[in-house]
């Protein structure tokens, strides 16, 4: 088990900026840390092992440890002028609930713990009505008519905190036959000797400050009254009768205002604004939908629902254990801080590494780029995608997926048991619906050196930010000079911050891409940029960052593509921007418009090898080969033996490949469980694999671009673990390194 | 319908697992390794690694995740990953066919009789 973990609150940083390190120490233990700089992260002894640089920093020293809780679920907090002053309360919503087995899922509360109103729902869907004061707890419950799952309830209470008097009642929006689910109780409650203003929707505060109790589920329209109003008083509320109760209506919240933030917008007029805390999803189709639009911005109003879940997260918000202000001659790179309270064993690990990248000093608006270095385009947005994958926890399919027995490691374990730190964007939340927000606010288990992913492919298994180390490692090797910069450096800064930029190498897998992200990168290389694309699976999903949420990114996974969940019909567009999320090909904007390749295939057994194809012997390409004669390249390699493997693209002129575009080399004898991703074809054809399917293949591809630049492409995300293979002295490695040298001198490419 | 093994003809598919465990199979071993990879019980034959690269362990994964994962402490302490996944396929193997495999994977089946 871990015995240390923890994140940074930033991925990049510049010289000068800050950056804070939230740890738990979770044996309360004392730890040491110290700064590295990281050139491999992989520990296979086959390859070139862990390897970092020690550089001395304030951070150096022996801190003492405390253990750090994280407090996942979403809900809404609002203090509501007037509560205090009522005598009598109503209150109704329309709900969806969405987890019926989980007990205790809190609707509204009112007041505090010891004391106050709360409505909420017990396992099996059993509506309740609890007030407890003076140390009393009462409840009516409508226990005769469970709520059914993924259906709408229109659900309304009234107290007299006077009296004590309370009904409690439930309407279906869509009746069954033999269903009974329609349902209304009343009785006396210990009476609210009076309410303090504080309101929350699907969660109860505790008395130790723990939100707890929260609803699995959508909440649409919910308001509250001052005053004794009949369950008819929510339809009035909703059709715009608001005005006709003036005065009676403490606070109504529209969902369906405001939905790119995480502001709940009172439209009662008491502008009493609630917040969504810990990022429960937004744009969601509300009660009223009945498919006319399916985007939110056409038509808001069949938006008002917000989904909750009570394994949401958006920030863990551990205490910050120290700070490092980045030193001004840093130089840019990749680095980490280290933790450790004592040596690994067989029961526990005991250090652990907290990535982030430095930047170079932020270049003034308007001046403009020297357009003569080499940057790392740090794949940061894919790193927050799959942060805490766990298919491996939660898919059964996953073993025939990847052909080999699921491999679970320290981290995994601790995964498994902490699933409070919030899944991935391919992991589902205990209710079945999709993870469509992924934030770096937590800790991400699986972005640190020695982390060996089940999906990684047999050998080294490493995904995303580890198999990204064998291209660090390869770079120190051969002694390049190159800066990093990151995916949401990309996102805020556009094509100005690739400016000083002759050359960007991508990781193994660049997967997830905003519109900012992709037109900046785009913009670089039609203005003559030379990308060297060293992965597969591209530019491939449309992602939004939320403005209000930093260091948080959406996805809708919009039908098609390779999805391990699939959005709602009329859910396919980001609350965070409006903008229609899934495949970039089904934006019609495929990934061979950018890299010259799209997606092809997948597969996570074993890898294949490149045979050269044609067009090497083109003149054009002769600086690819100079010094590489073989017919076969990269019969080998620490990520499933091979340098294609995992994930492949080709060349698809029809897809926006671009004419003058080189097919060098292609893979072959790919296994039969390397299969054509689902968006090649429309009837399922019976020669899936690669076994039996020629359009199985990577592509190793190059073409000019019209302003000079150029573009290259392996198509494989594991060409890079072929890199460090035979001291970095093998074909991989030399074709890698001469269309490097040649990218990084200033001449033009023939156009 | 779903393939049903046969313990005595499929025999030569069991050989071929022996010498790769992990790598390019037969169509018809791959049929056989898809069908003993899935418990549709939820319950998941885990490897877990001890000391990456060098030991491992294998546990169960319950189907309800609140429940924790039981390790085989006390089982066996494979050293590389070909062997472990060569137990847990005569343990799946014998559990699918009641015909066991007693045959470490470094000795081949074709040098022992199964009858």
């Amino acid at each position: 088990m871990l015995k240390l973990l923890g994140y940074p609150d930033t991925y990049t940083a510049a010289p000068g900026e800050t950056v804070s390190f939230q740890i738990s120490a979770e044996d309360n233990q004392p730890y040491e840390a110290s700064l590295v700089r990281v050139i491999c992260g992989d520990c296979n002894p086959d390859g070139p092992g862990l390897q970092f640089e020690n550089i001395p920093s304030a951070v150096d020293g022996t801190y003492p440890g405390k253990r750090q809780t994280t407090d996942a679920g979403s809900y809404m907090e609002a203090r509501v002028k007037g509560l205090d002053r009522t005598r009598s309360i109503s209150f109704a919503a329309m709900i969806w609930p969405t987890l019926l087995d989980r007990d205790d899922q809190t609707i509204i509360a009112l007041d505090a713990a010891s004391s106050g109103l709360r409505l909420f729902m017990r396992k099996g869907g059993i509506l309740t009505l609890e007030t407890t004061a003076e140390g009393q707890t009462q409840q009516i419950s409508l226990a005769k008519t469970p709520l059914l799952e993924r259906q709408w309830y229109s659900v309304h209470f009234t107290h007299d905190a006077k009296s004590g008097a309370s009904t409690l009642s439930q309407r279906p929006v869509k009746p069954f036959a033999q269903v009974r689910d329609c349902g209304q109780a009343e009785g006396n409650l210990v009476p609210l000797t009076g309410l303090a203003p504080a309101v929350m929707l699907a969660g109860r505060p505790k008395a130790n400050g723990v939100i707890a109790s929260h609803f699995d589920g959508k909440i649409d329209g919910p308001a509250l009254l001052d005053g004794i109003h009949p369950h008819e008083v929510h339809s009035d509320l909703l059709a715009g009768m608001a005005q006709r109760l003036k005065g009676q209506v403490l606070a109504f919240w529209d969902f369906s205002k405001e939905i790119q933030g995480i502001r709940a917008v009172d439209i009662s007029g008491n502008d009493n604004h609630g917040t969504l805390c810990n990022a429960p999803v937004r744009a969601m189709k509300g009660w009223n939908w009945d498919g006319t639009h399916h985007s939110w911005t056409d038509y808001p109003a069949h938006y008002g629902a917000v989904h909750f879940h009570h394994d949401d997260l958006y920030d863990a918000k551990w205490d910050t254990a120290f700070s490092l202000t980045i030193p001004a001659m840093l130089k840019s790179g990749a680095y980490a801080v280290r933790v450790k309270c004592g040596e690994n064993s067989r029961e526990a690990t005991r250090d652990f590494y907290m990535p982030f990248f430095v930047r170079p000093p932020r270049r003034p608006k308007g001046q403009a780029g020297k357009r003569d270095r080499i940057a790392f385009l740090a794949p940061t947005a894919s790193y927050i995608a799959y942060a805490n994958h766990g298919e491996h926890i939660t898919a059964r399919e996953a073993e025939r997926t990847i052909g080999r027995l699921l491999e679970f490691g320290h981290a995994d374990m601790y995964m498994y048991e902490h699933p409070e730190i919030g899944g991935s964007l391919y992991d589902s939340h205990l209710d079945k619906s999709g993870v469509c927000y992924s934030s770096r606010l937590r800790p991400v288990l699986n972005f640190t050196s020695q982390y060996h992913s089940w999906l990684g492919g047999h050998g080294s298994a490493l995904w995303q930010y580890n198999a990204d180390t064998h291209l660090l490692a390869w770079l120190e090797n051969k002694g390049f000079d190159f800066d990093v910069i990151t995916d949401e450096a990309l996102h805020e800064e556009g094509i100005h911050l690739l400016e000083d930029y002759r050359v960007i190498l991508t990781g193994t897998h660049p997967e997830y891409f905003s519109t900012a992200m992709w037109d900046g990168l785009k913009s670089w290389i039609d203005s003559g940029g030379r990308m060297m694309y060293l992965g597969a699976n591209g530019f491939y999903w449309h992602i939004a960052f939320n403005a209000e949420m930093p260091g948080l990114i959406e996805v809708r996974r919009a039908e098609d593509g390779i999805r391990t969940w699939a959005a709602e019909p009329g859910e396919y567009y980001h609350a965070s921007t409006g903008e229609v999320s899934g495949l970039y090909r089904r934006r019609g904007h495929a990934p061979n418009e950018i890299c010259g390749l799209g997606f092809i295939a997948q597969g996570f057994d074993v890898s294949s090898y490149y045979r050269r194809a044609p067009d090497a012997e083109n003149p054009r390409a002769a600086f690819i080969f100079d010094g590489v004669s073989d017919e076969i390249i990269g019969d080998f390699g620490l990520i499933g033996g091979g340098a294609a493997g995992l994930e492949l693209d080709c060349i698809t002129v029809a897809l926006g490949s671009p004419p003058n575009i080189l097919r060098l080399a292609s893979s072959e004898d790919q296994s039969q469980q390397v299969m054509l991703v689902n968006e090649e074809f429309g009837v399922v054809p019976p020669n899936l694999g690669g076994d039996q399917n020629e359009r199985v293949r990577a592509d190793l591809a190059f073409y000019e671009t019209a302003a000079g630049g150029a573009v290259f492409s392996v198509g494989s995300i594991s060409w890079c673990g072929s890199l460090p293979v035979n001291g970095f002295d093998n074909n991989v490695s030399r074709i890698t390194e001469n269309v490097l040298r040649r990218f990084a001198l200033e001449a033009r490419f023939d156009t | 319908m779903v393939y049903k093994i046969d313990p005595v003809k499929d025999l030569p598919l069991v050989e071929e697992f022996r010498k790769t465990p992990v790598g390019r199979h037969s169509p018809n071993l791959m049929r056989i390794l898809n069908l003993l990879r899935y418990d549709p019980s939820g319950y998941q034959t885990i490897l877990v690694a001890r000391i990456p690269f060098k030991e491992w362990i294998l546990g169960v994964m319950p189907p309800n995740r609140a429940d924790a994962i039981v390790l085989d402490a006390k089982g066996e302490v494979f050293t590389n990953r070909e062997d472990a996944e060569w137990a847990v396929f005569c343990a799946r193997w014998r559990a699918r066919t009641g015909h066991a495999i007693n045959t470490p994977r470094h000795i081949s089946l074709t040098e022992v009789d199964h009858a």
